[in-house]
């Protein structure tokens, strides 16, 4: 009998948790209607029930949950934009979970806010040769995020040892090498560093799902989130900063050196923690933001390279061979990239190919179509450019941009023609993202002294 | 035999609001009231009866308060207002006029619809 009440309490704690997940339903509603629930079992176990058919029966009385939070959401529709604020909807042992997050988190955020000014202590200025801190940019932060994963998910002592070791060896490397201060060296250093060190942050946010294709993807929707969080908190850092110099400058006080060398770097490093902190609590609330850019930018993006295309046909005129030509078609395919990673990470696999499938597929193929026409034109000339170490860089990266674009193509016209699952085709982004990672790495360890360094 | 989801949706707060007037109540007895009354001819999906109680508590046709239970559990109970009394005295008027029309309809077309349903 013990056991019975044990097991219906078990179940009533996971109707509870789970209806907890449904933002809509607040605590003090659960509670109500969980003395309907427990009121109903037990009448039914009057009636002669077990108490698990009892509570299965009760619970199917309730109706349908979606349905029901549905009603729910009508009848307190301001409700989904408040949520937006960190809400205590929880009660007792999640609220105080959720305070010690947040806890952390801002102290975290903190600390990186502080570590930003800790080289001055030793002599460093911010403002002074900017190379310290150009190339060392990740490490003011990164480290801190991917602590508080590890705090969060609880990881292994073992992991831990790993993102130590992983941050320190990029430490290492970032700052053995006698790199000639303003070369080209030190700028690639300091661009591919972080994105190699973003990789042992997902790490620690995937926790022990690294290895899991869903784990990874998790890690691409939420590296979506952030972005798009950090950019709203930057645009009203951006706010605040104008008000801040506006203000001060009507009593004859200048805010722009406080500006400069605290509020802007101490409030960037700090925003990441927080944009982190705030994507992992309100998941489950706007988590459609990045898909939802992502339909609106797909078929402009789409126009805008198919018409391009058109042009170039029609015109005859070839593609005009600049300095930075590659760079400008290097961040078109991260664009395109981007755009086809965020509407795979919230399409629904098991949907069966529509309209904006063909348009993706569009998508890649004229923007593989565009890269090639310009990969095409400079692979003539590569020679008279000579390689230098940004170029090779630059080239590296088109290169694996277009693999990866045209596997993609592939795999999305076998799924549209019925010949392949979604699946494969998420798998294929997931396991591409150490590429990224590693050839950032190559960049940081290996170019330095390939190049001498300059 | 059941009745349709809109007929459901606008009577449950005529339903709701007479059953608290009887005496202050709760969710899951306000439903025992409803299949009692009823004899079990209207069912309402027990959950769908909260969104309907918060919001007649919204437009202040009926207070809740928290007890505690004899069982021992806390409970939310729910009372009429007067503002409350006076939407069913109004629901109640419209009511009695879409029943006392329908009635008429009934009596008059009595033949044809026998027959229809034969």
């Amino acid at each position: 009998m013990q056991d019975r009440t044990d097991l219906l309490e078990e179940q009533i704690d996971q109707w509870r948790s789970y209806l907890r997940r449904r933002q809509t339903i607040h605590s003090v509603e659960i509670s109500e209607l969980e003395d309907h629930l427990r009121e109903q079992v037990g009448v039914l176990e009057a009636a002669g029930l077990a108490s698990d058919e009892a509570f299965l029966v009760a619970v199917k009385r309730l109706g349908d949950l979606d349905a029901l939070t549905r009603e729910f959401a009508r009848e307190h529709s301001g409700r989904l934009w408040k949520q937006l604020m960190v809400s205590s909807s929880g009660s007792g042992e999640p609220l105080a979970a959720a305070r010690r997050d947040a806890l952390v988190a801002f102290c975290l955020a903190a600390g990186a806010a502080a570590a930003v000014k800790l080289p001055q202590l030793f002599g460093i200025p911010l403002h002074g040769d900017g190379g310290f801190y150009l190339r060392n940019l990740s490490f003011f932060v990164l480290p801190l995020l991917a602590g508080y994963f590890a705090w969060k998910r609880r990881l292994h002592s073992r992991m831990w040892r790993w993102l130590v070791l992983g941050f320190g060896v990029a430490a290492v490397f970032a700052n053995v090498y006698p790199l000639a201060p303003q070369s080209s060296s030190e700028v690639l250093t300091a661009l591919h560093l972080p994105i190699a060190l973003w990789l042992v942050v997902g790490i620690a946010y995937a926790g022990g799902r690294w290895r899991q294709s869903e784990g990874r993807m998790d890690f691409i929707r939420f590296s979506g989130e952030l972005f798009i969080y950090y950019v709203l908190i930057a645009l009203g850092g951006g706010v605040l900063s104008a008000f801040l110099v506006m203000t001060f400058h009507t009593i004859g006080i200048n805010a722009q050196p406080f500006i400069a060398s605290w509020l802007l770097p101490c409030g960037a490093a700090g925003a990441v923690v927080v944009a982190s902190w705030l994507v992992e609590t309100k998941q489950s609330v706007i988590e459609n933001m990045a898909p939802v850019l992502t339909r609106l930018f797909t078929p402009l993006f789409a126009a805008m390279l198919v018409t391009f295309l058109a042009a170039l046909a029609w015109t005859g005129h070839g593609v005009a061979i600049e300095r930075d030509l590659l760079l400008g078609f290097n961040l078109l395919l991260v664009v395109v990239l981007g755009l086809l990673l965020y509407f795979i990470s919230a399409r629904d696999p098991w949907a069966r190919p529509g309209a904006f499938d063909g348009m993706q597929v569009v998508l890649v193929v004229s923007a593989l179509l565009a890269d090639a026409v310009a990969l095409w034109a400079i692979a003539a000339r590569i020679n008279q450019f000579g390689f230098s170490s940004n170029r090779v860089a630059v080239l590296g990266i088109n290169l694996i941009l277009l693999v990866n674009l045209t596997w993609s193509a592939v795999l999305y016209i076998r799924f549209l023609r019925g010949r392949g699952s979604y699946e494969g085709l998420e798998r294929w982004q997931t396991n591409y993202l150490p590429v990224y990672a590693a050839w950032a790495a190559v960049v940081v360890i290996v170019f330095p002294p390939v190049f001498g360094y300059h | 035999m059941g009745i349709g989801k809109d007929l459901i949706a606008a009577s449950s707060i005529p339903i709701v609001l007479a059953i608290l007037a009887e005496e202050d109540s709760y969710g899951y007895a306000i439903l025992q009231r409803v299949r009692a009354w009823s004899a079990g001819r209207i069912q309402w999906t027990d959950g769908m009866l909260y969104p309907v109680l918060h919001r007649l508590e919204r437009l202040g046709h009926i207070a809740a308060r928290w007890e505690v239970a004899e069982s021992g559990r806390r409970r939310k109970y729910y009372r009429i207002t007067a503002r409350g009394r006076g939407q069913l005295a109004e629901e109640r008027r419209q009511w009695q006029a879409v029943d006392a029309t329908l009635r008429s309809l009934w009596g008059a077309l009595l033949v044809p619809v026998a027959k229809a349903a034969r």
